[in-house]
């Protein structure tokens, strides 16, 4: 009964995002009030509907309801309690389920949150939110419905793919679909604009904490599969630049330079165009990689739809999305009217920079992705674009955009002054320079490149936190006044610091790694010691137990420094009982920012145990910097009626200024 | 009971008859530096079995002979553009992780310079239309110092 009432819900939210998509627009355009009202209550009311159809679906999952044939085929009734509530969104129907919430989630948060929009772009938001779930919904309830049942319920499930059943990828997925569905708002925002056919500064402002929402999720989400993949495929790998992946991080890219050209945008008015094409390639780059995870075009964990029906559905919603705004844009955004003006070296001129460069290397990414799926549809070849391609490609345009990060924090407004920043930067350099030095004579390095990869980093590291010390002045006006100081700054100012500080400390954390990680592969009989690192460790001893849902074999090790015992180690390897699939669970210890990694080979016939022993220098910076990065986001949303990141001689007048410019917002 | 003797025998099939996990001690070479560059040519090399893994981390049968192939390829004093040539001949361009550059890779390589290019010359283009427009009055040229300066003052005085 339950999950025929989630199915009535996910059916009559279909029809209400059907009168949201027209009666909104429609009244907008015609300046019609009572069209425009239906709006917000209709999308607060799909949000409880696709609420209620959600909670039916893990109800039938808690309760190991095995007459809904969604649930025998990802669910087993030994399985942990956490795994059977991922289990929902662990499978095709119900992650589709699942990132129809979230879009709805964000059309009522709209509804709720722009009381202050004027009226017209309010509804015509809403509507183009609604042709997002429109076609979305009936993705679900047409090819893709989780609640169907079976006349003869088995008495046992199939269980989830094992490895889903791991803590990451269970939070993994919302996080990435908040990250992903959040641009659908922005999207809507443009698309609204383009109808409209107004834009000004105030749209940027309304815009900025979607952005600011979606960036930080979206980079939450893909630390976080990029940390799974780390430990759970048992190689010791962080990225591996599959298409999974890839789809995931070109809307990070572009969403990077949409937070970036917003900030223009709010601050000086200049760049509307692009930025409103930023929105709509963010969104349409988000639904591009709901096509390649979701259609099964690619044959991966993640991609488990294997119908190509469902394909060619997605994809058609895809090319309508692309196709019709990208219309709408060239249709519309002519008239739009070009603001601010800027001299080349500027802090626009250098956020124009930032954006040229995040973009390539998005089109890098794409081309990279899509080509070897386009040209063996096109003309039957098979090739491979693996990471050699990527690093080659992807990794040089990274240079320009960390050298220019600090100059572009301080650079001012409209005219730089890049020979004053520079010698601002002097000592940032200094600092540079010396942690550079000091931390490839650390590693032992001969290595040339990764002194040099040392030294970018570094740049951004102080760069970063130069500004905060160049506001205070502390070398100037004393300690005491310039911690005074400090409590003053706008968080705005916060939030660049510790966004680039993230972004230097993550290319920190991947230079080490990539020039210094060591591997050892070996056979070790029980009580066999080998040093690695300066560590020595030890192979103990196997024994075989059992998990709820699977048996495993265990090995331990004993990690010891200078003789003394610092950490036992326990990899393992499992058998899950329902679907007989192996899985490696690796052990890991962490020793400051650097890790040890140990995995567990076969044993071998003379009672010996293949062994794989990795020793990862700073390692866990790459995962620090995405969450130091996402802190930076969350500080920016904390503080978005203030003016952003813009160092003003005036300060006291710049921020009445930003509050009398917000008067009408609010 | 019955349950236990299941798992026992899933887990003598799974530990013992599986497959093994990316590179064996027994695979290695005992010269180092071959050794090495058979891992650096490992992980160039695609398992065309596998999802989007380099033989050098796939734990497949097929990626497991790739690797002893590429070895003995090396053993036999084949530099590693030969040892390459080779597993394309057989296995096809897909054995590849990193595409060459041929006439139907041409736009995969030239894909994202092109885009910087082109952006490059829009923004170029883009100011200096701006600048001629500035000089031919029919955009107000920007604040001079000095009128920021009143502007600032304006403002301080309200």
């Amino acid at each position: 009964m339950i999950i025929e009432i989630g199915h009535y819900a996910l059916v009559l939210a279909l029809v209400a995002s059907l009168v949201q998509s027209v009666f909104p627009v429609w009244g907008a355009l015609r300046h019609d009030q009572r069209m425009m009202a239906v709006a917000p209550p209709l999308a607060n009311a799909q949000f409880v509907l696709v609420l209620i159809a959600f909670a039916a679906l893990t109800h039938a999952y808690l309760t190991s309801d095995f007459s809904v044939l969604n649930v025998i085929e990802n669910s087993h009734s030994d399985k942990p309690l956490i795994y059977k509530i991922s289990g929902v969104w662990g499978n095709h129907e119900g992650s589709i389920l699942l990132w129809v919430l979230i879009l709805v989630l964000f059309g009522a948060l709209v509804s709720m949150f722009s009381r202050n929009l004027p009226q017209q772009l309010r509804a015509a938001t809403l509507g183009a939110q609604g042709w997002v779930s429109f076609a979305f919904l009936v993705f679900v309830v047409f090819s893709s419905n989780p609640f169907l049942r079976v006349a003869q319920p088995p008495m046992e499930g199939r269980d989830l793919n094992p490895m889903l059943q791991d803590i990451g990828l269970a939070i993994h997925p919302p996080l990435l679909y908040v990250g992903y569905v959040g641009f659908s708002i922005v999207f809507s925002f443009a698309i609204a604009a383009l109808i409209i056919g107004r834009i000004d500064a105030a749209w940027a402002r309304w815009v900025r904490p979607w952005v600011l929402v979606s960036w930080v999720f979206l980079t939450l989400g893909i630390a976080m599969g990029s940390y799974w993949a780390y430990y759970e495929l048992g190689w010791g790998g962080w990225w591996f630049w599959d298409p999974v992946e890839n789809a995931s991080f070109m809307p990070w890219l572009t969403g990077t330079a949409l937070l970036h050209s917003a900030i223009v945008m709010e601050k000086r008015d200049a760049l509307k165009v692009w930025t409103i094409f930023l929105a709509l390639l963010t969104f349409s780059l988000s639904l591009l990689g709901t096509f390649l995870v979701r259609s099964g075009v690619l044959t991966s964990v993640h991609a488990f739809a294997v119908d190509p029906e469902r394909g060619l559905f997605i994809l058609g919603i895809l090319m309508v999305f692309v196709g019709g705004s990208l219309s709408i844009f060239a249709w519309r955004a002519p008239l739009l009217k070009q603001g601010g003006l800027f001299a080349p070296v500027s802090r626009e001129g250098a956020l124009v920079l930032n954006n040229l460069f995040l973009t390539t290397a998005t089109a890098a990414v794409f081309f990279g992705t899509l080509y070897p799926l386009v040209l063996e549809a096109m003309t039957g070849e098979k090739i491979s674009v693996g990471p050699p391609f990527f690093n080659l490609t992807f990794g040089p345009l990274m240079v320009p955009v960390l050298l220019m990060m600090p100059f572009g924090q301080l650079l001012a407004w409209k005219r730089g002054d890049l020979w004053g920043v520079t010698q601002r930067l002097a000592l940032a350099f200094g600092m540079t320079l010396v942690a550079m030095m000091l931390l490839a004579w650390f590693m032992g390095g001969q290595n040339i490149l990764a002194a040099l990869g040392f030294g970018i980093s570094f740049w951004v590291i102080f760069g970063a936190l130069w500004e905060i010390v160049d506001r205070i002045k502390p070398h100037k006006v004393g300690w005491s006044k310039a911690m005074h100081r400090f409590v003053g700054l706008p968080r705005t100012v916060f939030a660049t610091a510790l966004g680039h500080l993230g972004v230097g400390l993550t290319a920190l954390g991947i230079v080490t790694v990539s020039a210094y990680e060591t591997e050892t592969v070996l056979t070790m009989q029980p009580g066999q010691t080998r040093d690695v690192a300066g560590y020595s460790i030890t192979y103990d001893r196997t024994w075989d137990q059992r998990g709820p849902n699977f048996v495993e074999r265990v090995a331990e090790f004993t990690l010891r420094q200078d003789g003394m015992v610092i950490d036992s180690m326990y990899p393992s390897k499992r058998v899950y009982n329902a679907s007989g699939r192996p899985m490696t669970e690796a052990a890991l210890h962490t020793e400051g920012f650097s890790q040890i990694y140990i995995s567990m080979g076969d044993n071998t016939a003379d009672g010996g145990l293949v062994t794989r022993v990795y020793y990862k220098p700073l390692i866990t910076l790459i995962w620090i910097g995405a969450l130091v990065m996402s802190l930076g986001g969350l500080i920016a949303l904390l503080d978005r009626k203030l003016h952003v990141g813009a160092p003003q001689p005036a300060r006291k007048s710049a921020t009445a200024r930003a509050r009398a410019a917000s008067t009408p917002a609010e | 009971m019955r349950n236990t003797v299941l798992s026992a025998l899933l887990l003598v099939m799974a530990l013992w008859g599986g497959p093994a996990l990316a590179v064996n001690p027994d695979e290695m070479l005992d010269d180092p530096a071959l050794e090495q560059r058979a891992r650096d040519l490992s992980a160039e090399i695609r398992c065309v079995v596998c999802q989007n893994q380099s033989i050098d981390d796939s734990n497949a049968q097929l990626a497991k002979d790739l690797r002893l192939l590429v070895r003995e390829r090396l053993q036999e004093g084949d530099s590693d553009q030969e040892v390459l040539d080779y597993l394309v001949e057989r296995y096809g361009e897909f054995v590849l992780m990193k595409p060459r550059f041929a006439p139907h890779t041409w736009l995969l390589w030239a894909g994202g310079p092109l885009i910087l290019l082109v952006g490059a010359a829009v923004i170029f283009i883009g100011l200096r239309r701006r600048r001629k427009q500035i000089s031919e009055g029919l955009v107000p040229p920007p604040l001079s110092a000095k009128e920021k300066q009143e502007l600032e003052d304006l403002f301080k005085e309200e």
